[in-house]
C-alpha cells in the first residue's frame, strides 16, 4: 500500500466566541512562485532569507499612479523617494520611467548623483543638510527645501559667499484634519511661520523661491487630507503671486500615499482598506484645478510617493528554523528572518503565505525570527498550516522602507535580487560578509592579543 | 498516556469531551492518534504505525507526537488514574 502524504498530527480547541461578520482568511493558500520563478529555486540560488523584487510590477505600479494624475492634471512630476528603497536597481528603475529623485541626506544625494541623474532634478528635502551638502545642492542647481529659520539664515549666507541664486522651495506643515498632525517638518501654515519664511525669502533676494512643498504625513488613508493640503499650498503660492507679483512653479505634495498592507490594529486587511491611487489624484488634482490658478500660472504638481509605489513588487522568502510551543500551549514558528530585517514587522501585520502546497488544517502560531532578543515577533498571531523545518514562506508587500532600515544585528543582512521583465532574476545587492562589516572596524594594537586563562572547560 | 474513557471521536475530526463540555478539531492523523490511545497503544507502537502507514521518519514523528501528547495533556483529555 502507498503511504499517505504526513503532516504533523494539529488538535485544536474549538472556541466559540465574539462571531465576525467580516470572518477571518487564513493565509493558507501556497505562492510557490514569484514572476513565474519557483521559490525553492530562488533560495537553492541565492540562499535564505531571500529579498525579491519585481520588475514588472515596480514598473506597471508606476505607469499606472503616472496615468492616474496625467489624465487628471496637465503638469505631473514623480520624484522617486531614495529612503523608500535607494538600491541603486531599484532607483534607475524609477529614473529610466521617468522620475527625479527627492533625498534627505548628502549620502542619498550623492547616491542620486552616482545614478547620473542631473543636480536640477534632484529634490533635496530634510533637516539635516550640512553647509558642504549645501554648497554642492547650490553648485548644482538642485531644489533645495528648507526646512527650518537655521537652514534658511545659513543658506541665505552660503548664497552671498557662492555668490550664487539658489533655487528654494519651503517646507511648510500644517492642519489637514488628520491625527496626529504632522508639524515637526518645516513652517507652519496656520500660525503665519510659513508666510514669516516667504517674506524673509523675497524680501532677503538672495534666494529663488521656486516652490512650495508639504509632506504631511505617512500611511495616509485619507485622500481628503491631501485635498486640504493642496489648497492650502494653493493659497500660499495665489498668495506670493498676489503680494510680489511672483509665479510658484511647482507644488510639491510629498508622499505618505498607503500601500496594500495591514497596519497593526487594524480590524480589516489594507488591501481592503486602502485608498487607490486614483482616489489620491483625484482629491490633489481637483483641490489645485479649483484653487484659482489661471491656465499659465498653473503650477508643475511634483509627487514624492516612495511606498505606495514600490512595496506589492517586493518579498521577502524565508525559510522555517524550528517550531516549538509555548508555555500557554500556542504554537511558535521561529523563521530564518526577524524585525531585524523585516523593520516593517514593527508596525504591519505582513501577509505571510507558505511556499509549498498544504492541507486545509491550520494552527494558530507566533511567528518568530531567529534573533536572541524577546522583541523579535514577526506575527503576533498568524493562522497557517503546520510548517515544518526548512519549509519556506513568503512574506509580501515588503518592497518600502526594509531594505533601507534594516539592521545589520546579530545576523548579515541578505542578498536583494530581481526578477527582471524576461523573467530571469538578477542579483541587485549582495549578501553581506564578515568582510563587509569588519572592513569599517580598527583594531588598536595593544588590543590585538589576549590570553585567556584556562578554566574548567579545557 | 490513555485518553479518557469518556471522549468522543468522530470521522470527520470532531473531538468532545462531555465533561467539561470543550469540542476540538483534529487532523486524520491526529484522529488516528487519538484512536490509537483509545486502543490503548504505547507511545512506541504509535510511532510505529504512523511510520508503516505515512512518508516520515522516525526522528519527526518523536518530535510531533512528543507535541501532540503535550497538547492533549494540556487540554485534559488524558486519563490520569490508569
Amino acid at each position: 500500500m502507498k503511504k499517505q502524504i504526513y503532516e504533523r498530527p494539529l488538535i485544536q480547541r474549538i472556541n466559540t466566541g465574539m462571531m465576525n461578520k467580516f470572518g477571518t482568511k487564513t493565509e493558507y493558500a501556497p505562492v510557490s512562485h514569484i514572476d513565474g520563478l519557483a521559490v525553492k529555486d530562488l533560495i537553492k540560488e541565492y540562499g535564505s532569507p531571500l529579498f525579491v523584487l519585481s520588475e514588472e510590477t515596480i514598473r506597471n505600479t508606476y505607469r499606472e499612479a503616472v496615468r492616474a494624475f496625467k489624465t487628471r492634471y496637465p503638469k505631473v512630476q514623480f520624484a522617486w523617494s531614495y529612503k523608500t528603497n535607494y538600491i541603486n536597481a531599484v532607483c534607475n528603475i524609477f529614473h529610466q520611467e521617468g522620475s527625479w529623485a527627492e533625498v534627505v541626506s548628502g549620502f542619498e544625494y550623492q547616491k542620486a548623483i552616482n545614478n547620473g541623474v542631473p543636480g536640477p532634478k534632484i529634490i533635496f528635502n530634510g533637516p539635516d543638510k550640512s553647509d558642504d551638502d549645501l554648497r554642492r545642492a547650490i553648485t548644482n542647481n538642485s531644489p533645495i527645501h528648507i526646512d527650518h529659520l537655521d537652514e534658511l539664515y545659513r543658506l541665505t549666507e552660503l548664497a552671498e559667499e557662492m555668490n550664487k541664486r539658489p533655487n528654494v522651495a519651503i517646507r511648510v506643515n500644517m492642519d489637514t484634519g488628520i491625527y496626529p498632525m504632522w508639524d515637526r517638518f518645516g513652517f507652519n501654515y496656520e500660525n503665519g511661520q510659513a508666510w514669516d519664511a516667504i517674506n524673509k525669502i523675497i524680501l532677503g533676494n538672495r534666494l529663488e523661491l521656486i516652490g512650495v512643498h508639504c509632506h504631511i504625513g505617512t500611511f495616509m488613508l485619507s485622500p481628503q487630507a491631501y485635498a486640504t493640503a493642496a489648497y492650502k499650498l494653493s493659497d500660499l503660492a495665489l498668495g506670493i503671486k498676489k503680494k510680489f507679483g511672483k509665479t510658484i512653479h511647482y507644488i510639491d505634495m510629498g508622499g505618505g500615499f498607503a500601500s496594500k498592507n495591514t497596519l497593526k490594529g487594524s480590524f480589516l486587511p489594507g488591501a481592503d482598506t486602502t485608498p487607490t491611487i486614483d482616489q489620491f489624484a483625484e482629491s490633489i488634482t481637483t483641490a489645485l484645478l479649483n484653487a484659482g490658478f489661471t491656465e499659465n500660472d498653473l503650477p508643475l504638481l511634483i509627487l514624492e510617493t516612495g511606498r505606495a509605489l514600490i512595496d506589492e513588487a517586493g518579498y521577502l522568502l524565508g525559510s522555517v528554523l524550528a517550531n516549538k510551543r509555548l508555555s500557554d500551549g500556542r504554537r511558535a514558528t521561529i523563521m530564518d528572518f526577524g524585525v531585524n530585517i523585516l523593520f516593517t514587522s514593527f508596525w504591519y501585520d505582513h501577509k505571510i503565505s507558505p511556499a509549498q502546497e498544504f492541507s486545509s488544517y491550520t494552527e494558530d502560531t507566533v511567528m518568530y525570527g531567529p534573533l536572541c532578543m524577546n522583541i523579535d515577533v514577526v506575527r503576533s498571531h498568524i493562522t497557517l498550516p503546520p510548517l515544518r523545518k526548512e519549509d519556506h514562506v513568503v512574506v509580501h508587500t515588503v518592497g518600502a522602507y526594509n531594505m533601507t532600515q534594516w539592521m545589520q544585528f546579530i545576523a548579515m543582512r541578505p542578498a536583494v535580487v530581481i526578477i527582471g521583465i524576461d523573467g530571469k532574476s538578477l542579483i541587485i545587492r549582495n549578501k553581506e560578509t564578515i568582510e563587509n562589516i569588519e572592513s569599517s572596524e580598527v583594531m588598536p594594537d595593544f588590543l590585538k592579543k589576549h590570553e585567556l586563562a584556562s578554566g574548567i572547560l579545557k | 498516556m490513555k485518553l479518557l474513557k469518556n471522549i468522543a471521536l468522530s470521522d470527520t475530526g470532531f473531538v468532545f469531551n462531555p465533561g467539561t463540555g470543550d469540542s476540538f478539531s483534529v487532523n486524520p492523523i491526529g484522529l488516528s492518534i487519538l484512536k490509537d490511545l483509545q486502543e490503548g497503544k504505547s507511545e512506541e507502537a504509535i510511532r510505529n504505525r504512523v511510520i508503516e502507514d505515512y512518508q516520515t521518519d522516525n526522528e519527526t514523528i518523536e518530535k510531533d507526537l512528543y507535541d501532540f501528547l503535550k497538547m492533549i495533556e494540556q487540554f485534559n483529555l488524558t486519563d490520569y488514574h490508569e
